[in-house]
């Protein structure tokens, strides 16, 4: 899958890691891309929700997509600027299809103790997308605007 | 009494048990099953056991550490026990919203709070 138009940046622009299937290894894109974001201005918050969506979608990729199977990689494609950041995780797994994930704040499900990484994914960023497989996401966080002043 | 542990900082008297996490990432994925086993070994065949765990040096949550206190929370129930968390801050909270486990756990401002809380139940 290409990088969805409606992120606003070209295939060019994003820098790629292939990481080893590990949760110690999938830190480091999490680093290089919350370094990034520091320079670019972006506020803790907004660094704070970006690595989360970011934990989850790597941890899924090594621990769902992946069976933790450490002979596996995951690819990691990212794009920072002072506007947006992109991030796309891929892992070598089968897939799996995101609208059968159970809703985890319904009533009935908010006691279970798994399921809320995909939903935590959608809370912290502008957009998430995924590949007819499942096995490719890509997320899009787009800068806050700065709070307009009173009169 | 204060024990020395890898990830938890636990502390024992008559009437609860206070637990804080020895570092600020404590809760990233890294670490969370060393947690488990922790505040397991912890709980275990301890009926009716009032806990509090102080989030005050926690600024990074992840799914797996939600899950890990939903286990938590619930074998304490099995056990007549109680779990409170304490001291969490806004970023983290707004993650227990979000996910509306703020409706499941019990949350107070203070550990003296959840402490007092207990006494109330």
């Amino acid at each position: 899958m290409t990088v969805p138009p409606e992120f606003g940046i070209r295939e060019s622009d994003l820098t790629e890691m292939v990481v080893p299937s590990n949760l110690r290894s999938a830190k480091e894109p999490e680093r290089r891309i919350v370094r990034a974001m520091v320079r670019n201005g972006y506020d803790p918050e907004t660094t704070f929700g970006l690595k989360l969506a970011l934990e989850e979608a790597m941890t899924n990729a090594v621990k769902h997509g992946n069976c933790n199977d450490p002979s596996k990689s995951v690819v990691v494609r990212y794009y920072v600027d002072p506007r947006r950041v992109v991030v796309m995780v891929r892992d070598e797994g089968c897939g799996f299809c995101p609208e059968n994930v159970p809703d985890p704040t319904a009533e009935e499900n908010l006691e279970r103790p798994n399921g809320r990484g995909i939903m935590l994914m959608h809370s912290y960023t502008t957009r998430v997308c995924y590949n007819r497989t499942g096995n490719e996401v890509w997320m899009l966080k787009e800068k806050s605007p700065p709070p307009q002043p009173t009169r | 009494m204060e024990q020395p542990s890898s990830h938890l900082k636990i502390r024992r008297s008559d009437d609860f048990s206070l637990v804080e996490f020895a570092d600020r990432k404590i809760l990233e994925e890294l670490s969370i099953q060393e947690i488990e086993e922790e505040l397991t070994r912890l709980v275990e065949g301890q009926m009716g056991l009032k806990l509090v765990l102080n989030f005050k040096n926690v600024d990074h949550l992840s799914s797996a550490a939600l899950s890990m206190l939903l286990k938590l929370n619930r074998r304490l129930e099995e056990q007549n026990g109680q779990l409170k968390l304490s001291d969490i801050n806004r970023q983290i909270f707004e993650v227990f919203k979000i996910t509306r486990l703020n409706r499941i756990f019990q949350i107070h401002d203070t550990v003296e709070d959840a402490i007092a809380g207990f006494g109330r139940v």
